[in-house]
């Protein structure tokens, strides 16, 4: 009896220790500065901004309809953007449709920024204060979320989304949601 | 608007804490009660740019849109409840201060009391058991 209570005494310590460390090396690798978002599984937020080439024209929520869409969230002053503008470009030869949303920008500086480096957006709406990206749940440049064609949103990648990430996840999740899109 | 009332303003906007002055780029709130809820607000919600620092006193653009949008909310009557779902909705729990008490924060809340509870415990049955064999060895010592 009193051997099994010295034993628990010195083994329940060092297995407290072990999953205490466990925890610690787990969160090692993790990055804080990604949250996750909880709008995952959610019908997608209200959305209702002008296009970037006619201000006059709005795009609203019924544009995720019907396909799968990219919404990426992004700036000509946005440096990050930069690196993942060939990412975009890939997809878009793949058939991927593109919803840029231009946040806290210039309209002649998004439009010269296109013009230069390619345009991989189907179509660019212009949020100008930026109230409409808080409503998303976004936090910075850039950020995407793949939209499912009944507006729900199934997937959110924080920063530039590297040529990898685009084949191994992005790509294969718009597949995925196209083919089984039209019958749902 | 005599020289002693425009010194006593004076005197009202130096007592102001530092924050009202710091970041704050828009006028208070006309109603007081709002504002002082909306000072409130702030201080408890995350700006997630800059992680560890609340909405009130981050420089960064994204709260001073936070902020905008607390205004805004407060200003068309909802509740302190409802401007923490709303963003809670869209950022997660991470973007409140203060962690909510629920299922998946339980270990967080009640975690270290358990720990202590748990030490307590672990020291009264060592110093109980202790007792015990002192008292016997002691009892047997005393009769031969």
């Amino acid at each position: 009896m009193k051997r099994g209570l010295r034993y628990v005494i010195f083994v329940v310590p060092v297995l407290l220790m072990v999953g205490f460390l466990g925890i610690l090396w787990a969160g090692l690798g993790h990055n804080p500065s990604i949250v996750p978002s909880p709008l995952i599984g959610k019908s997608a937020p209200t959305l209702i901004l002008p296009r970037l080439r006619h201000p006059a024209q709005m795009v609203n929520r019924s544009y995720f309809l019907g396909h799968v869409t990219l919404l990426n969230v992004w700036a000509s002053w946005c440096i990050s953007c930069r690196y993942e503008h060939p990412t975009l470009l890939w997809l878009k030869r793949k058939g991927v449709r593109i919803l840029g949303v231009d946040y806290k920008d210039k309209r002649t500086a998004a439009l010269d920024y296109l013009r230069k480096n390619g345009n991989p957006y189907q179509e660019v709406v212009f949020d100008r204060r930026g109230l409409t990206t808080i409503n998303w749940g976004v936090y910075g440049t850039p950020e995407t979320f793949v939209v499912g064609p009944h507006a729900i949103i199934r997937y959110k990648y924080v920063g530039p989304i590297s040529l990898r990430v685009a084949r191994r996840v992005i790509y294969p999740l718009v597949r995925r949601l196209d083919s089984d899109g039209p019958s749902t | 608007m005599t020289r002693a009332y425009f010194l006593f303003c004076l005197i009202c906007l130096l007592a102001l804490p530092g924050r009202a002055y710091a970041i704050e780029n828009h006028p208070p709130l006309a109603n007081p009660v709002l504002e002082s809820r909306y000072e409130h607000l702030t201080e408890e919600i995350r700006c997630l740019v800059c992680q560890d620092q609340n909405i009130a006193n981050s420089p960064a653009p994204l709260a001073a849109d936070l902020r905008y949008e607390v205004r805004r909310m407060l200003k068309a009557g909802r509740s302190n409840r409802g401007i923490k779902a709303y963003l809670v909705h869209r950022y997660g729990d991470f973007v409140l201060f203060k962690p909510p008490l629920q299922s998946d924060t339980w270990v967080l809340w009640f975690g270290p009391f358990l720990a202590v509870a748990a030490g307590l415990i672990l020291v009264a049955v060592l110093a109980w058991q202790r007792h015990r064999t002192y008292r016997k060895e002691h009892h047997e010592a005393l009769t031969p």
